[in-house]
């Protein structure tokens, strides 16, 4: 290949291809390479059974930054982003604590289980509101080094504080509690409930290898509604036409500012020279060369899989090998071709219609943690099942159903590997479990999908499938992401960057990694920056 | 333990949130006096926002007497011998001495002195008390619960229908109604009657700012309750009241509104946009010389430092209502000062009142309004000159009258 | 009665409450302690639990700094090491113990003996770095500005000095599992058990649990009464050490009185301005101190009525369920562990960090595990004065033991004891016929027998989430509570627990930089 480009993204996931974009928009000659022969990573509509479409991996979105939705007009390339809401968690009895978007039936829901946790629930949603309101400053910025003396870094230091003390000094000691906290005290110290308190933590485990009782879930939690939909902070929202629908709208946005897309090009290594980077060599032996080599995968399967050793330092090594990226999660994927029954529900009831879960207490997430810990799928697991499809027509026929079963926890490593019967028994654990309240559930099973770590990690390319490209810990984070030192988003070599949710501000379909890569790359090239400004909290 | 379906509960037998709020004990007969069934939702229950014309029913408050139908207020018992010291930690004033048989009104504020809510507490015997306040407050009471073992806090909401009748003809009408002495009720004092087969609690309170009484009752006697104040008032000129008469109302009695005019200090998210009783100009019921109470040492230091805004009584040049209007210190609008929380015109006093919320050092000086109001679709823009007063709006003698006249 | 008005009431003579003490009165204070038990110390005190058998429930030194013990003087009156440096050994069930004494492994892998010199060095740095922290009152926020922002300058001056590369590693591995620190330098199983062991102990933490487990870890190397960290075993029990406090305390002038428990704080004014007795006797002061955890301190003496809401609420959402139980068994000979010349150290019964993890999973649920780890330390080899010469005491903590345990102790006490005798058999095969006597102290016993609620050794759990200004909580991290006058100086305030008198001393020395 005698073809130069100015930059190659590593992988068309979503991050990849903001990246991408805001490269290409700012007049660089942009190639994306994929291994697989689709775009979208783990943002993927994919057709796996004939009339269905499925969001197989990640399945709602959040934390997508609006500015970002905006400035690219995705809009116009296809994107709607749809608010969805309406979770029920079901007791073991059959009753059910249910979400509802509307505030006054959301009290009332609290109320009938418990009077005061539904006044509490205004003061625990202030708190984690407050608390979001900061943290959301910081996603579409670039963490500051705090072992520098840079004016960049010292200035964004300055702008960190300045953010901080706008928080009394009461709820600045409270932040600074709420970091470090396991989610199942935290909610302590509002709740009396159960059963609420179980189904407030939900957030709180998904994508983490912790439990619950973990310190640090607390922090999870807020990751996981500092997110928003139209400035709705904390809503989720599902992808008109599945969450390939995202990928594809920024790929469109990418193609019409010039980049390009090439599928089926697995990267062998990156080619670094002199402590630069050149260009990608692909397993098929063809290299292409760049100056500028953006990886879009995560930290461990880029600097330990597709770097050579000598190309890195050897502590970049360690840190890399340290990198905690654990498999804890795995999905069900179910096409219906009916409604199923739940018997404990009224006819009809609205909230058939939304997400459900089936935990009621916070030692049954504890114990499908244990069974983690100890290498073994979670007998009694922790679903969220998510019916997007009744909401999004797209997904299948009518009358016909898609169903999302993301399920923790299931380890990466299980003795003696995974094996197809051993998936297999994984995936019945969910479907029975479900079955406990909708006896004819699994007879609307037309096809069914089984992902345990080891196929998301050899599709999708997420070590140990690892949804957010590693934990979400403190040791992880901001500065620390994904590793102190290599937090601005550039790697070892001069040119090499990355742009994955392994780096800030972390996992979730925000492409806000993916910006931030291209706004330092932008830099570096002293080329204007093409990335907007968040639009939070105006 | 294993799961089967045969175990989990049927439907009828799991206590669905209701779709739609619930009428309450007066509903139905209410419901057929709401021409437009113009219903809000209020603690999960159905109040009429107007029955049949908003006009007439707030002269009625004014004028002959208003019926307001306030059962979904949240009311809580607190018993037991701690029940005292309890809530004269948690509120403003002296509950230590508040007289068995009175209200008191309160507020609650946090440990840095910002307002949490207000209520009026009742004094039912020397270890029981009943609060109401507008917004939902278990959670605050029971963390001011915490330490105090010998007091019951609990949920009375459901267990007492409650009407408001208001207007210089109430106390007539409740003494045609048999409730013998009424009359020499002071304002704030609670009277209990034989009534039906049960008992009826009044007291002389209520959220007009006139001559008033409110009427507790078990919910099975509501609707006897109701026929008997609309056959006996009919000859008092006694009309159903809706919460847009009650506004109306309170405004002109210069009483707050939770949401309207203060942000509950719990669920404020920006520093700084919670209230301080000093704020809302509620230092009257402030009492340092109790002892200690929640918020005390704060408010202490905010009235020493003496920097804090002032919401004001406005009377505004013009007719036009000044909602949301912001406050200027000149009539350039160059210096923004304030904003205005409620605003109206007063059928009554003839006056364009609201109250605004004006920063300390400017409090003092002159305060101009940029009103926006619309003619026919077209938005128009005036600087109004605004006239702090001191006084309620409306405040009439008979309002503290003791025995009150019957018109 | 006692008409005597005291510049300081100190309520509670544990460690704290003596150093605080001893550091008002050497200031010229006039102090009195009062102590409700009959013997000072609390869990420091040297208690003879059998005829003949001595016994602390704290047994070590490890935060006891020397600045302490020369301030107060304590050599003089009385102080002594009974060892100065413990080693600790890891049992092997397989007889290949590891020890680590005198900063080296040995035992491990040759890898591991190398990593443990690159970890000493990384620890030892940020626990120099922590320095700045322990010993200084917490600075808090005021106005928009911070009080005390020399601490925190300093620490910031000190995490900066630590220079870029061992900063970062600060600010990473300062949320780090112990497992995870564990795995990042050491191959051993054995090893990083033992090595894991301080990370967690007596907090509800475990090797998995992440954001907390460093801090303890650096909190266990403030201490420098031997180098390297290591563990030093006083004379005479930790009693020992009580002993020296109370008696510099009073050489300096302060009275301390035995069996006056005190029923409340008396408040006048918003002010603290005495105490009441349990016996009725009322004794006024300008400083009432309380040495008890921050539950009983602001609920039991001072009441909540003088505190606001939602400082009460900060007070009372306090973790302070206890975890570890104390084992102190009376033996008529030297135990003897297969494989062990001497049971000298302080020996870490728990193979792996997953066997931790696994007795932890059961105290979760309020469950007793059948395999239990423990620390265990034979004093009487190295003091004579705990028993008679040829007998000796065991003492063990005891992990994990909730105190909240389903069905009550009563049920479990037999269970316990039974579980860590088997334990201890796999190791020391005669020990159970040596045993004459033996004291079992679960949490719940902690909590009766030593007014510690929860029975929680830290007076509450040891987190970032209730550490410097959070420690106990916002409102009350600088000594000084909400009421004018009224103090705490327990392991409930910074730095917290361990056998320090760190809080006492800030305490004291908060009080008088006040009075300037």
């Amino acid at each position: 290949m005698a073809k130069k480009y100015d930059a190659i993204v590593i992988g068309a996931g979503h991050n990849g291809l903001t990246n991408a974009a805001y490269l290409a928009k700012s007049g660089l000659n942009v190639l994306v390479v994929e291994k697989n022969d689709y775009i979208g990573g783990a943002a993927v509509s994919r057709e796996l059974h004939p009339g269905w479409i499925y969001s197989n991996c990640s399945y709602v979105c959040s934390l997508l930054r609006q500015s970002i939705h905006r400035d690219l007009d995705l809009t116009r390339h296809g994107l709607m982003v749809v608010p969805y809401s309406g979770n029920t968690n079901f007791a073991r009895n059959g009753d059910y604590i249910a979400e509802y978007h509307d505030h006054a039936m959301m009290y009332r829901e609290y109320a009938r289980h418990s009077k005061r946790d539904a006044d509490a629930s205004n003061r625990f949603y202030s708190d984690l509101m407050r608390y979001a309101k900061f943290i959301r400053h910081f996603m579409l910025r670039t963490p500051a080094d705090p072992t520098s003396f840079k004016p960049r870094d010292i200035s964004e230091m300055a702008f960190m504080a300045k953010k901080f003390l706008d928080m009394s000094e009461k709820d600045i000691c409270e932040f600074i509690r709420f970091m470090t906290m396991s989610c199942g005290d935290f909610l302590d110290e509002y709740f009396e409930n159960e059963l609420i308190k179980t189904t407030l933590a939900t957030s709180s485990i998904i994508g983490t290898a912790l439990g619950v009782y973990s310190p640090g879930t607390a922090y999870v939690l807020l990751h996981h509604v500092m997110g928003d939909v139209d400035g709705a902070v904390g809503a989720w929202g599902l992808a008109r036409g599945g969450m390939g629908a995202i990928s594809n709208a920024i790929a469109s946005a990418l193609k019409e500012h010039g980049g390009e897309i090439m599928t089926n090009a697995p990267v062998d290594k990156i080619i670094v020279k002199n402590n630069k980077a050149r260009g990608v060599a692909l397993e098929n032996g063809n290299e292409i060369y760049a100056d500028i080599v953006v990886s879009n995968l995560d930290p461990k399967r880029t600097f330990t899989k597709i770097m050579n050793r000598e190309d890195i330092p050897e502590d970049l090594h360690k840190k890399a090998t340290n990198f905690k990226i654990r498999g804890s999660s795995g999905k069900v994927n179910i096409a219906l071709n009916g409604m199923p029954d739940w018997p404990s529900m009224p006819k009809d009831h609205m909230l058939r219609n939304g997400s459900m879960q089936f935990l009621d207490t916070r030692d049954r997430m504890e114990k499908a943690y244990d069974d983690w810990k100890h290498g073994r799928w979670s007998e009694d697991p922790f679903i969220e099942m998510t019916q997007s499809s009744i909401w999004d027509p797209t997904h299948a026929a009518p009358g016909n159903y898609f169903v999302s079963c993301f399920i923790q926890y299931c380890p990466a490593e299980i003795e003696g590997g995974w094996t197809p019967e051993k998936r297999e028994a994984f995936g019945e654990t969910v479907i029975n479990q479900i079955s406990q309240y909708s006896p004819n559930f699994r007879d609307f099973i037309v096809h069914k999908e089984v992902r345990t770590p080891y196929e998301i990690e050899n599709e999708v390319g997420l070590t140990e499938g690892n949804i957010f490209q590693g934990e979400l810990t403190l040791d992880q984070l901001m500065f620390n992401r994904p590793f102190p030192g290599y937090s601005q988003y550039r790697g070892p070599a001069k040119g090499m960057y990355m742009c994955g949710s392994g780096s800030h501000p972390g996992g979730g379909v925000s492409s806000a990694c993916g910006a931030n890569a291209a706004r330092e790359i932008l830099l570096d090239l002293k080329r204007p920056n093409t990335v907007p400004k968040d639009d939070v909290d105006e | 333990m294993p799961l089967t379906i045969a175990n989990l509960l049927k439907p009828e037998q799991i206590a669905h949130v209701p779709n739609g709020s619930l009428g309450s004990p007066f509903h139905e007969r209410t419901s057929p006096l709401n021409f437009n069934q113009a219903w809000e939702e209020w603690n999960g229950f159905l109040a009429a926002n107007y029955y049949r014309d908003e006009h007439l029913e707030y002269f009625s408050t004014r004028n002959t007497c208003g019926v307001l139908d306030v059962s979904p207020m949240n009311k809580y018992r607190f018993k037991g011998p701690d029940a005292e010291a309890m809530l004269n930690r948690m509120v403003t004033r002296d509950v230590t001495k508040h007289p068995v048989n009175t209200v008191q009104y309160n507020i609650w504020c946090t440990d840095a002195g910002r307002i949490i809510d207000d209520g009026t507490i009742f004094r039912l015997s020397q270890d029981e008390f009943m609060l109401t306040c507008a917004e939902p407050n278990m959670d605050w009471f029971q963390l001011a619960k915490v330490g105090f073992d010998h007091v019951d806090i609990t949920d009375m909401s459901h267990e007492l229908a409650a009407l408001a009748i208001q207007g210089p003809t109430s106390c007539a009408l409740l003494k045609a109604m048999g409730f013998k002495g009424i009359e020499n009720a002071k304002p704030f004092d609670i009277v209990k009657f034989p009534y039906l087969d049960g008992e009826i609690m009044i007291s002389r309170t209520g959220f007009t700012g006139d001559l008033g009484y409110e009427l507790w009752i078990d919910p099975k006697n509501a609707i006897a309750l109701w026929d008997d104040v609309f056959s006996t008032g009919k000859i008092f000129g006694v009309q159903p009241l809706g919460l847009e008469s009650l506004e109306k109302a309170r405004l002109e009695a210069g009483f707050l509104s939770p949401y309207v005019d203060f942000h509950p200090a719990l669920h404020t998210m920006d520093k700084g946009n919670d209230h301080s009783p000093f704020e809302m100009a509620l230092s009257w019921i402030v009492n340092f010389n109790k002892g200690h109470f929640t918020g005390r040492a704060a408010l202490l230091k905010e009235k020493q430092a003496g920097k804090h805004r002032r919401l004001l009584k406005l009377d505004i040049e013009g007719n036009k209502a000044a909602e949301s209007a912001i406050l200027y210190r000149d009539a350039a609008c160059q210096k923004q000062i304030g904003y205005v929380t409620s605003a109206m015109w007063s059928p009554v006093v003839k006056a364009n009142i609201a109250l605004g919320l004006v920063e300390g050092k400017y409090a003092d000086g002159p305060i101009y309004a940029e009103v926006y109001h619309q003619k026919e679709l077209r938005w128009i823009r005036k600087v109004c000159k605004c006239t702090k007063k001191t006084k309620p709006f409306w405040a009439p003698a008979r309002a503290k009258q003791t025995p009150p006249a019957d018109t | 009665m006692n008409n005597k008005h005291y510049d300081a009431i100190i309520i509670g003579g544990g460690h704290n409450g003596l150093a605080c003490a001893g550091y008002l009165a050497k200031a010229g204070k006039k102090v009195l302690v009062l102590e409700a038990a009959e013997q000072l110390g609390g869990l420091g005190a040297t208690r003879e639990f059998a005829p003949g058998f001595k016994a602390s429930v704290a047994h070590t030194l490890p935060q006891l700094t020397n600045k302490l013990v020369n301030d107060l003087q304590l050599r003089k009156h009385g102080f002594e090491l009974a060892a100065n440096s413990l080693a600790t050994v890891a049992l092997s069930p397989a007889g290949q113990h590891i020890t680590i004494a005198n900063g080296e492994v040995q035992g491990a892998s040759a890898a591991d003996a190398e990593s443990y010199q690159a970890y000493k060095r990384l620890l030892g740095r940020f626990a120099d770095t922590m320095d700045a922290t322990w010993h200084k009152t917490p600075p808090v926020m005021t106005d928009g500005g911070f009080k005390d922002a020399s601490t925190l300058g300093m620490f910031g001056l000190k995490v900066r000095s630590l220079g870029k590369t061992d900063m970062r590693e600060f600010m990473r591995m300062i949320f780090l599992p112990a497992q995870d620190m564990m795995d990042e330098f050491f191959e051993t199983p054995l090893l990083k058990a033992a090595l894991s062991w301080d990370y967690n102990v007596g907090n509800k933490l475990a090797p998995r649990s992440p954001n907390n487990a460093v801090l303890n870890q650096l909190l266990k190397m403030s201490g420098d009464m031997s180098g390297n960290g290591e563990l030093p075993l006083p004379k005479g029990g930790v009693g020992g050490l009580i002993n020296a406090l109370a008696k510099s305390a009073k050489a300096y002038g302060a009275e301390i009185r035995t069996g006056s428990p005190v029923a409340s704080v008396i408040v006048q004014d918003m002010q603290a301005t005495g105490v009441s007795l349990e016996n009725g006797e009322s004794i006024s002061a300008n400083h009432i101190i309380s040495n008890t955890d921050p539950k009983t301190s602001f609920f039991k003496l001072l009441g909540v009525q003088h505190l606001d809401v939602e400082f009460t609420q900060r007070i009372n959402r306090l973790r302070m369920n206890g975890l570890v139980s104390k084992v102190h068994l009376a033996l008529n000979a030297e135990p003897k562990f297969t494989g062990l010349n001497k049971a000298n150290g302080r020996i870490i019964i728990a193979p792996t960090m997953q066997y931790i993890e696994n007795a932890f999973d059961q105290a979760k649920y309020k469950g007793l595990g059948e395999d239990l780890a423990l620390e265990v330390i034979v004093p009487s080899l190295h003091d004579n004065s705990l028993a008679e010469a040829g007998k000796h005491v065991v003492s063990i903590q005891v992990q994990y033991t909730p105190y909240d345990i389903a069905g009550g102790w009563d049920a479990h006490r037999s269970t316990l004891l039974e579980n860590v005798i088997k334990t201890l058999e796999q190791y020391a095969p005669d020990i159970r016929s040596q045993i004459v006597a033996s004291e079992l102290l679960t949490p719940v016993d902690l909590e009766q027998q030593f007014r510690v609620t929860g029975g929680h050794w830290h007076h509450g759990e040891f987190a970032i989430d209730a550490w410097w200004m959070n420690r106990p909580a916002y409102g009350a991290s600088q000594y000084k509570s909400p009421v004018a006058g009224f103090y705490n100086c327990g392991a409930g305030s910074h730095p917290g627990g361990g056998i320090m008198g760190a809080a006492g001393a800030n305490a004291a020395n908060y009080i008088l930089k006040e009075e300037k």
